[in-house]
């Protein structure tokens, strides 16, 4: 069995060679910041709108407690049943658990990253149960027995013609390069599912404290339907997702559209707080909240890197990830990928297994500057690495770190290398790019630069 | 003005010009140039895998080193930022803290140092060529210099630079990252020379070397005709 690390350098080899992956996530994520740039620009002032969307979270996440607190009262006001999972496998239990009461045949379900997190359509289908992803992305990746390229576009690595396929194989539709025809013949196996579906399954954008409602974006209206038909409706919900007031959606609601998706605002914006109440004419007969930590409160409990929990999975630190933009989305392994999921994944899974993630990235900084609430992403990576080798170092690395400290502070010995890599050049122009040659990871694919004749250090020597 | 130069390791050993170029620009702008002999390297490689301690070791001598300097010139844009940004946080908790932070107050990248501190753009260089400019990540996003190079390349007589779609974006090199994940590193740097070449350009100008290493690195093994050069070098060019 391959280690996760193993698994992703492999994976990162096949991808980053793949030229019509290259040019398909490159021209996507091109468009991508044309239009995002454009939606930012009507901001009155888009760097003040982080920073006020930065504290917003800094006050949601440094007073969680209270504001679940009181998230979870409001809701359970009106007669919704609030669950509370520390773990995925309790929150899958719980979740199972509604489903078993209800005796439900077929679930509906719209998109939720905390669902693929804690793996709930597998432990479903297990237990016997048909999920259909109502998101149209969703969809098409839940065909292909796939998980999200992307938290944000699941299905931004597939052309038109990918999906047409895929149609006509899974629900022997008739080809076409249509997106419109397309939508619709998705739409079709779709609406009969909404309808016979006994509960509906949904992920939740935004969690508003004051009025104990959750705040659902989308493009589709699948989540509305998702929350409006089935007589059961369950949503999933990180712990970080909860923002302290009403108000502060005027500010996210864009703000997470223009950073995500270059919108000025999403299609549908819907907030639920409770089951049909007396007098109202829609809704389901249940509803039940289940707030999922999952690890989330060990990243609360890292004042260093407790930033990390402000992310409102837009999704913009991977559209401008080069790394995210080379290997994909799926080379990650994990449900949250790019900057963020590097991140926070050594937190939710395990440091040493997941380490490999904050190492691959040249700290470039993208992401830390796009981040719409201010995460300081890149120089998490940096803590996540010293985390790493202080708890378990690689002796060899550590070892020649203090060689080279050994001999960069002494400028004999440091003088006396340069002559030593100056004396061994035309030696290793044998080796070069075989299996002998040492620099093989740089040489493969680069020339190496010649060590100078004259270094400036001699230079200097001979000129005082 | 009494200006240290730092010359990093790589830039000593293997870019000579480049420091060089820098000596002489200062010197003909009537400053005073010391390049203490006992400083190569300033920890960098090791903070960025994470070996903290081991960093400090080499860090530590160059705190040492230069606590009396006036101005110090980082011939560097990602070295430059391991000095103005790095330090502060690596020496935090320590007995060195404050020393750390003077000497991020005092800490300049070469192009950086010549428009913001001392003003000048015009040195008076002429560069017949076509170019385009690449941001080290370091310099443009941990010490914000975006501008500067180009006030300066903007001076440069028959010089004309054609701005790459993308010129923000990483090359790929990374340090140890260019190593530890060459296939990613090397497709980086794919994109990088592709969105250079769209322009035309003779010459890919940066104010880092690191990141024209590893650019020249790939342009030389694929054989493309293009280039690669320092900004101080082309600013040093009559």
């Amino acid at each position: 069995m391959k280690t996760f690390a193993e698994q992703f350098l492999d994976q990162a080899r096949t991808v980053t060679r793949d030229l019509r992956h290259r040019g398909l996530i490159q021209t996507a994520l091109r468009k991508y910041e044309v239009q995002r740039d454009r939606r930012k620009g009507a901001f009155q002032s888009w760097p003040d709108a982080r920073q006020a969307a930065a504290e917003t979270k800094w006050d949601a996440i440094n007073h969680l407690d209270a504001y679940l607190d009181e998230f979870a009262q409001k809701l359970a006001a009106r007669g919704t049943k609030v669950h509370w999972a520390t773990t995925a496998p309790q929150a899958r239990d719980i979740i199972l658990g509604i489903v078993r009461e209800k005796k439900a045949r077929s679930i509906i379900k719209s998109k939720a990253m905390t669902a693929e997190e804690i793996h709930l359509n597998d432990a479903l289908e297990k237990a016997g149960y048909e999920v259909v992803e109502s998101d149209l992305g969703e969809f098409i990746v839940q065909l292909r027995h796939e998980a999200p390229y992307h938290i944000v576009f699941p299905a931004m690595h597939l052309t038109r013609d990918e999906i047409s396929d895929l149609f006509q194989r899974e629900l022997g539709s008739a080809p076409t390069r249509e997106p419109e025809e397309l939508t619709m013949i998705a739409r079709r196996a779709l609406r009969k599912k909404y309808i016979t579906a006994d509960i509906g399954i949904t992920g939740a954008n935004f969690a508003v404290a004051e009025t104990g409602m959750i705040s659902i974006t989308e493009n589709e209206g699948n989540a509305r339907l998702t929350a409006a038909l089935p007589k059961t409706m369950i949503t999933l919900v990180g712990i970080e997702k909860v923002l302290p007031r009403l108000e502060d959606l005027a500010l996210f609601l864009p703000m997470l559209a223009t950073a995500g998706a270059g919108q000025s605002i999403t299609c549908y914006n819907s907030q639920y707080g409770g089951p049909r109440q007396p007098g109202e004419a829609d809704g389901p007969d249940e509803y039940h909240v289940v707030l999922l930590d999952n690890r989330r409160t060990e990243l609360l409990a890292d004042a260093e890197q407790r930033d990390a929990l402000h992310c409102i999975r837009c999704g913009a630190c991977l559209n401008v990830c080069p790394i995210f933009r080379n290997v994909g989305g799926h080379t990650y392994g994990t449900t949250y990928s790019g900057p963020i999921g590097s991140v926070i994944t050594p937190h939710l899974r395990g440091l040493q297994e997941w380490k490999h993630l904050s190492s691959a990235s040249s700290l470039c900084g993208a992401c830390t500057e796009t981040c719409p609430v201010k995460i300081d992403l890149h120089h998490h990576l940096l803590h996540n690495r010293r985390n790493s080798a202080t708890a378990q170092p690689s002796e060899l690395e550590r070892l020649a770190y203090r060689l080279f400290a050994f001999i960069v502070n002494r400028p004999a010995l440091y003088q006396f290398a340069k002559e030593v890599a100056r004396l061994t050049q035309p030696l290793h122009n044998l080796v070069k790019g075989t299996r002998l040659d040492p620099a093989r990871a740089w040489t493969q694919t680069r020339e190496l630069a010649p060590v100078a004749e004259e270094s400036f250090k001699e230079w200097w020597r001979n000129r005082l | 003005m009494k200006v240290t130069l730092f010359i990093p390791c790589f830039v000593d050993a293997l870019f000579p010009r480049v420091g060089i170029s820098m000596v002489q620009i200062l010197e003909r702008l009537g400053h005073r140039v010391e390049c203490p002999e006992e400083i190569a390297c300033c920890g960098q490689p090791a903070f960025n895998s994470g070996y903290w301690d081991e960093s400090r070791a080499v860090a530590g001598n160059v705190l040492q080193r230069l606590k009396d300097a006036e101005a110090v010139v980082v011939a560097s844009g990602s070295c430059g930022a391991m000095l103005k940004v790095f330090y502060p946080e690596l020496f935090g908790k320590t007995a060195q803290a404050e020393d750390a932070k003077a000497l991020s107050s005092r800490t300049w990248e070469f192009s950086d140092f010549l428009v913001s501190r001392l003003g000048v753009t015009d040195l008076g260089a002429r560069f017949p060529a076509k170019v385009t400019f690449h941001d080290g990540c370091h310099g443009l996003r941990e010490l914000g210099i975006k501008k500067s190079p180009r006030a300066l390349l903007s001076k440069v007589r028959d010089l004309e630079l054609i701005e790459m779609q993308d010129a923000e974006t990483c090359c790929g090199f990374g340090g140890t990252f260019a190593a530890k994940f060459s296939a990613i590193s090397t497709a980086m740097g794919d994109v990088k020379c592709a969105s250079a070449a769209e322009t035309n350009a003779e010459y890919i100008v940066s104010n880092d070397s690191s990141c024209l290493m590893h650019v020249q690195g790939l342009l030389s093994r694929q054989g493309r005709p293009m280039k690669t050069i320092h900004l101080a070098e082309v600013l040093a060019s009559q």
